[in-house]
């Protein structure tokens, strides 16, 4: 699958820009093989290393473990939500649809690990606390503040049909969220940081030597996790679009159906690409 | 041959008046507001099972009706401009985008404002344990720096909004999660003001309201005019 | 690039997400002419008009209103242009003197303005009820004024004359029509009172440019029965 994303399809009659636009067209689907192993093989090793190299926790045992998933899960789904709202704003800048669809796929792949940080969180909880939620946990707070936040955005990009619209206030909530998701964090810490002393932060701080390997390990893994599916939601969007241009080229503009509302954007090409 | 661009200034009081107007004939946002709140706080004495309330636990009922009562306000902000051309007569006309926006914020200020009159009152008469002038001195701070942060958010949350389908849903979807930091601070603020003996202001949750307001004002002031063109 | 045409337009495109509301469409006008705009529904008219009156983007090709290229310079244009679409713009819980003060204030113009107008459109009596309260045909009548208010040097009209009877119709065309010495565009489903009246004729047909003529080489028969 990987061979088919790397080239574009030879008999594809090329859009005026094409040296500069046909080389970042195959961007996304290149080195994607490359890349997927090297994850692949990241993750592995850090599994190893959680399991087999790193010494189990004095207090909390075996489940401290958790621990090496959920902690850089949640680093990289926050600065995905961040880069999310990076995106948006050269979207707003440059008015060119494929940052809106970076910063869509980026948003949605950070909800998606988002989730795991609530259940992973969750689990730790009950392991650690006897609970399945507690507050006391700032961490676990502000993401689930942070995901009832982001749960909307496809909701409000389904709601809105105008696809140029829809992207303009997409763009809007995502940089706005992105500045959120910082400040919601320090506000949520000092809210509770004078109840409930113990966080996260005071295990993850001092951390003995193997421990810290195999977490600085877990959150490389976790990054290159995080950017392998980026790229690889990005390049079948963008093999999508490809082929719905192609048959629209092929069979006149008006043959197609329109496409059903979507909250996804649709449009990979540059604004002064083929209509 | 054209006039000059017309002032901000000019531009924004004509807005507020227009605004004010339309609220006066049509009573859309604050009564309904006001009626809610009493609502609530109806509501929540049969669901809290309690005749009054202290402390901390005061300070959030109050911020969470205030707060409720709000988002009625952020719904209908812009509608009557989103159907009525509104958007398109403003785009028009050389006047500067930012007046617009500071416009409505204001108008949603004073909308809140003119709420709070009845509905804080209301409260310290049904709900409030301890005596309501008492506090009151010390509740402005925190009401005024409430009511910008929603003003600021809310005409964000609301031009954002109004070009959707389920505008209705949208809005507190979107408002609530990024107004929650506001509840955070002001109900944290207010709690000592609720107890008795009543305690002082806490400086530390007034500057990080005061800081989370700004910060907002910011983006929603870089942002909006990404929001009303077509 | 010089342009001391009133409108220029070259290969415009927009496009409504994947498809294209407008297709390399280019059409000259002078100042001081009129260009009749005809199409089947959907054919793009409003768009065109939307895109000349600043409300929305090109995404491709170049377009200059008055001199100034859009949209990197629609600033400059917002108050010489006036638009008078299907919506009339004005607030309906407001009075007609409300709505032309606010838009007076808007646009930096004088109040007095908005009364000359409303005499002129004989709707000085009643200007002081709520718009909602008006016939379609008064409400129409302020909306030429709230139109006109600012004095705009390009007119930018969508069948102008709908809900307008006779009589109101004669008292609002010294300020719309052929007389009124601006350069205008009129989007009309009727061809042949559109040729009338017209410099030049654009033709869309799904966004595209189909037919771009002066109008005196135009057989507006044929038209209404190509466009019907």
């Amino acid at each position: 699958m990987a061979d088919s994303m790397t080239s574009t399809p030879p008999r594809a009659p090329a859009p005026p820009a094409a040296s500069a636009t046909g080389r970042r067209r195959g961007l996304y689907g290149r080195n994607l093989r490359a890349l997927s192993l090297v994850t692949a093989a990241l993750v592995t090793l850090t599994l190893l290393g959680v399991f087999f190299w790193a010494p189990n926790d004095a207090y909390l045992g075996f489940l401290q473990k958790i621990f090496y998933v959920h902690v850089p899960l949640a680093i990289v789904t926050l600065c995905g939500f961040i880069a999310g709202g990076v995106m948006a704003i050269a979207h707003l800048r440059t008015r060119d649809p494929r940052w809106d669809m970076r910063s869509y796929v980026a948003i949605h792949i950070s909800l998606v690990f988002g989730v795991a940080v609530l259940i992973t969180g969750s689990i730790w909880a009950k392991g650690a606390w006897g609970h399945w939620w507690v507050w006391d946990e700032p961490t676990l707070v502000s993401f689930l503040l942070i995901m009832l936040l982001y749960a909307t955005y496809q909701p409000m990009r389904f709601a809105i049909e105008d696809p140029e619209r829809q992207a303009r206030a997409a763009s809007v909530f995502a940089i706005t969220a992105g500045v959120f998701v910082p400040i919601n964090f320090a506000i949520v810490r000092l809210s509770t940081a004078y109840v409930h002393p113990r966080t996260l932060d005071n295990i993850s701080g001092n951390l003995p030597g193997r421990m810290q390997v195999v977490f600085w390990l877990a959150l490389l893994s976790v990054t290159l996790l995080w950017v392998t599916l980026w790229r690889y939601e990005m390049a079948s969007k963008h093999a999508t679009a490809q082929l719905r241009r192609l048959r629209r080229l092929l069979a006149g503009d008006e043959s197609e159906a329109p496409p059903r509302r979507s909250a996804a954007p649709s449009v990979t090409t540059s604004p002064g690409g083929v209509g | 041959m054209s006039a000059p661009a017309p002032r901000t200034r000019t531009v924004v009081a004509a807005l507020l008046r227009k605004e004010l107007h339309v609220e006066l004939r049509t009573w859309e946002s604050v009564p309904a507001m006001t009626l809610f709140s009493v609502t609530a706080y109806v509501l929540f004495h049969f669901g809290l099972q309690q005749d009054s309330l202290g402390g901390p636990l005061a300070s959030g009922v109050l911020w969470v009706t205030l707060l409720f009562a709000s988002i009625l306000a952020v719904n209908r902000l812009f509608v009557a401009d989103d159907e009525q051309g509104g958007f398109d007569a403003f785009l028009l006309s050389p006047a500067d985008r930012g007046a617009l926006l500071l416009g409505k914020a204001l108008s949603l200020l004073a909308y809140l404002v003119a709420f709070e009159l009845v509905a804080v009152p209301a409260f310290g008469l049904l709900l409030l344990r301890t005596s309501l002038g008492a506090a009151l001195p010390g509740l402005l701070a925190p009401l005024a720096l409430g009511d910008l942060g929603v003003a600021a958010i809310g005409t964000l949350v609301g031009a954002l909004a109004v070009r959707t389908r389920a505008r209705d849903l949208i809005g507190p979807l979107l408002s609530l999660p990024l107004l929650v930091p506001v509840v955070i601070c002001a109900a944290r603020a207010t709690a000592p003001l609720f107890m008795s003996p009543a305690g002082g202001l806490p400086l530390r949750w007034m500057l990080t309201l005061g800081l989370y307001d700004l910060v907002f004002a910011v983006i929603a002031f870089a942002l909006f005019d990404f929001l009303v063109e077509d | 690039m010089s342009t001391l045409a009133a409108l220029d337009l070259r290969e415009v495109t927009r496009r409504y997400g994947e498809r294209t509301a407008l297709a390399s469409v280019s059409v000259t006008l002078e100042a001081g002419q009129t260009l009749a705009v005809l199409g089947p529904n959907g054919a793009g008219k409003s768009t065109l008009l939307r895109l000349l009156a600043t409300l929305l983007r090109p995404h491709g090709g170049e377009l200059h209103v008055l001199g100034h290229p859009l949209p990197d310079e629609g600033w400059a244009v917002r108050g010489r242009i006036g638009l008078l679409g299907h919506e009339p713009l004005l607030y309906r819980e407001l009075t007609a003197r409300e709505n032309l003060a606010f838009h007076a204030a808007l646009h930096g113009v004088a109040r007095e303005r908005a009364e000359e107008l409303l005499a002129t459109v004989g709707m000085e009596r009643r200007a002081d009820e709520p718009v909602r309260t008006l016939s379609r045909g008064m409400v129409q009548r302020v909306a030429v004024c709230r139109a006109l208010l600012h004095d705009p040097e390009l007119l930018l009209l969508d069948e102008p004359r709908a809900n307008l009877d006779p009589s109101a119709s004669e008292l609002v065309e010294p300020l719309i029509g052929r007389g009124s010495g601006r350069t205008r565009v009129i989007v009309s489903h009727d061809p042949r009172g559109a040729v009338a009246e017209a410099d030049i004729v654009l033709g869309l047909v799904r966004g595209r440019a189909t037919l771009v003529a002066p109008a005196g080489e135009v057989d507006a028969d044929a038209l209404a029965e190509l466009y019907r």
